[in-house]
């Protein structure tokens, strides 16, 4: 089953696009990520073109994260204060993100940026969380007490002022933190067509020290704003968002978030961890070998 | 049949010097909607002879159906420090987005070499305006790249015996047209080819362009991208609320 789409100009096979939604949406709900860094390669991946993918993939994370807000939402699992501080620090970054895009597209050094930001940070990621989650693993075996109570959020964040209650999260700290850290999301956004989460997540949880129950869903919730303001970017300046693209993307991933989300409560959240780290880990290997392999095309085209 | 034909073109031959093509092709517009995977054009026509007889001589027929041109950037990757990096690049001011030849013998043969760079005829006679301006080598090296890329993304193309002769009259020609070309006027062109030389030729129109649903989606996405990026972000939120209600209502 064919279908053609019209801004990216070729024609697609309907159930690989909804497939492929449907396992970046299952992701999204069991991990509290977007999935984009996986939905952009991807979708370039099938032929279609490297903007158009990029631009396409960021209102389809904004729909998947829509029904993983109302599921956690319901459940309590959103803090809609600490939410609301990195959806600021999330939109000042993505106007910057857009002044860095354009710059980069002029000198052509765009496709190698963004593939080393890529690999340092699902690198650096993969590997902290892999390490954490198999250290909280290797401590049930030996039956050892997980440590009690003691929020240990960063030394660094603790020495910001002005301190601000987060009461879903149980946290006393500086709204700076979470600030700061939305803007480098939003920067991400713009830049490299992702959510964020799988930075967003970890740093949540091990810089901030957030209550595990309210970080995929907080989470999710910033990506909602973030994505939605940049699919707005995108659609006036690149005009590289493909709406029957989007469309197919989002009734798979709509439908795989809900049941992610599901699976989510049944599993426990080392295990969760140690499968994101893992998957992380091997996009960012990925990255890197393209990188330094001799790509299939040494010449690309753009038109002017 | 064949004189009857001839019989009834025989006064449009009256006080003709040299041969004329009379071209058609099966679709002068070709429209994209949603279910399109590509289309094939035929080319067909007749060569009117003066007098009413073909003579002796092989007459080869070459077709070439040729996208817009455009002015495109390329850019050459090197590994520098271990990393493979865009570094040098080059401009071409006109680049036709598409350009399928098809003739009756292989077209060196039928061609002399310099027949062939001033009508275009063969990929590699395209004119495609480097604008750099630097080394010839260097803009050789960068043709030599984009070229490969179209000839391996489908949008160039040459094939050897694409065009059949009946006759020595009639002649027709079959091109596919790829579902990921870019809109706009296409051109058909035939050239009647004896002794190595043009003789005639003829030109038709082709219109590429999206229709129906697709046409509509693309015009708003170009001329409205406010309304159509918050369209696109109410489509996704109202989707994933939609899901979120069905799967809540299935659990219960």
């Amino acid at each position: 089953m064919d279908l053609y789409l019209p801004i990216a100009g070729l024609s697609v096979n309907i159930l690989v696009i909804i497939g492929l939604g449907g396992l970046v949406g299952l992701l999204s709900g069991m991990f509290g990520v977007g999935g984009g860094f996986l939905t952009t390669p991807l979708m370039i991946f099938c032929g279609i073109p490297p903007a158009v993918a990029v631009a396409s993939s960021a209102p389809q994370i904004t729909g998947a994260s829509v029904s993983g807000v109302l599921a956690h939402g319901s459940r309590g699992g959103v803090d809609y204060h600490m939410g609301a501080v990195l959806v600021a620090g999330g939109a000042l970054g993505s106007l910057l993100g857009g002044f860095l895009f354009r710059l980069l597209q002029d000198v052509g050094q765009i496709d190698t940026v963004v593939n080393i930001m890529y690999v340092v940070m699902l690198g650096g990621i993969g590997t902290v969380m892999a390490r954490e989650s198999i250290h909280a693993l290797i401590g049930e075996w030996r039956g050892d007490r997980p440590k009690a109570g003691g929020k240990r959020h960063h030394p660094l964040i603790a020495m910001l002022p002005f301190r601000w209650r987060f009461y879903s999260s149980g946290l006393y700290i500086s709204p700076l933190a979470p600030l700061i850290l939305g803007f480098a999301t939003g920067v991400m956004t713009v830049l490299m067509g992702v959510g964020g989460g799988f930075i967003l997540v970890p740093a949540m949880i091990y810089m901030l020290g957030m209550s595990a129950r309210v970080v995929v869903g907080t989470s999710l919730f910033q990506i909602l704003f973030v994505t939605a303001a940049s699919t707005l970017i995108h659609a006036m300046t690149t005009r590289a968002v493909d709406l029957v693209l989007t469309g197919l993307l989002l009734v798979g991933s709509v439908s795989g978030a809900q049941i992610g989300a599901r699976m989510a409560q049944t599993v426990k959240p080392e295990y969760l961890r140690l499968a994101l780290a893992f998957i992380v880990l091997v996009v960012a290997i990925r990255m890197l070998l393209g990188l330094t392999w001799r790509p299939p095309e040494i010449f690309t085209v753009q038109l002017l | 049949m064949r004189k009857l034909f001839l019989l009834l073109i025989a006064p449009l031959l009256i006080g003709a010097e040299s041969p004329r093509l009379v071209p058609d092709v099966s679709q002068r517009k070709i429209e994209i909607i949603y279910s399109f995977t590509g289309a094939e054009l035929l080319l067909f026509g007749a060569i009117l002879y003066p007098g009413g007889t073909a003579p002796s001589d092989d007459a080869q027929i070459a077709v070439v159906v040729k996208g817009p041109s455009e002015p495109v950037l390329i850019r050459e990757k090197r590994k520098i420090a271990g990393m493979w990096i865009n570094a040098d690049s080059a401009d071409f001011r006109s680049v036709p987005s598409f350009y399928a030849l098809a003739s009756s013998k292989p077209i060196a043969r039928i061609v002399d070499p310099r027949t062939a760079v001033i009508y275009e005829l063969g990929i590699d006679n395209l004119q495609l305006s480097p604008a750099s301006g630097g080394d010839p080598a260097e803009d050789r090296r960068f043709e030599t790249g984009l070229i490969d890329l179209k000839r391996r993304g489908g949008y160039y193309s040459e094939t050897d015996s694409g065009v059949e002769i009946s006759e020595g009259v009639l002649y027709r020609a079959r091109i596919a047209i790829p579902a990921r070309v870019p809109v706009g006027r296409y051109t058909a062109e035939t050239f009647l080819i004896e002794k190595g030389r043009v003789i005639a030729a003829a030109t038709r129109d082709i219109e590429i362009d999206k229709s129906g649903m697709e046409a509509f989606v693309a015009q708003a996405a170009e001329r409205h991208g406010f309304l159509y990026g918050l369209f696109a972000v109410c489509l996704s939120l109202a989707l994933g609320w939609l899901a979120s209600t069905i799967f809540k209502r299935l659990r219960e």
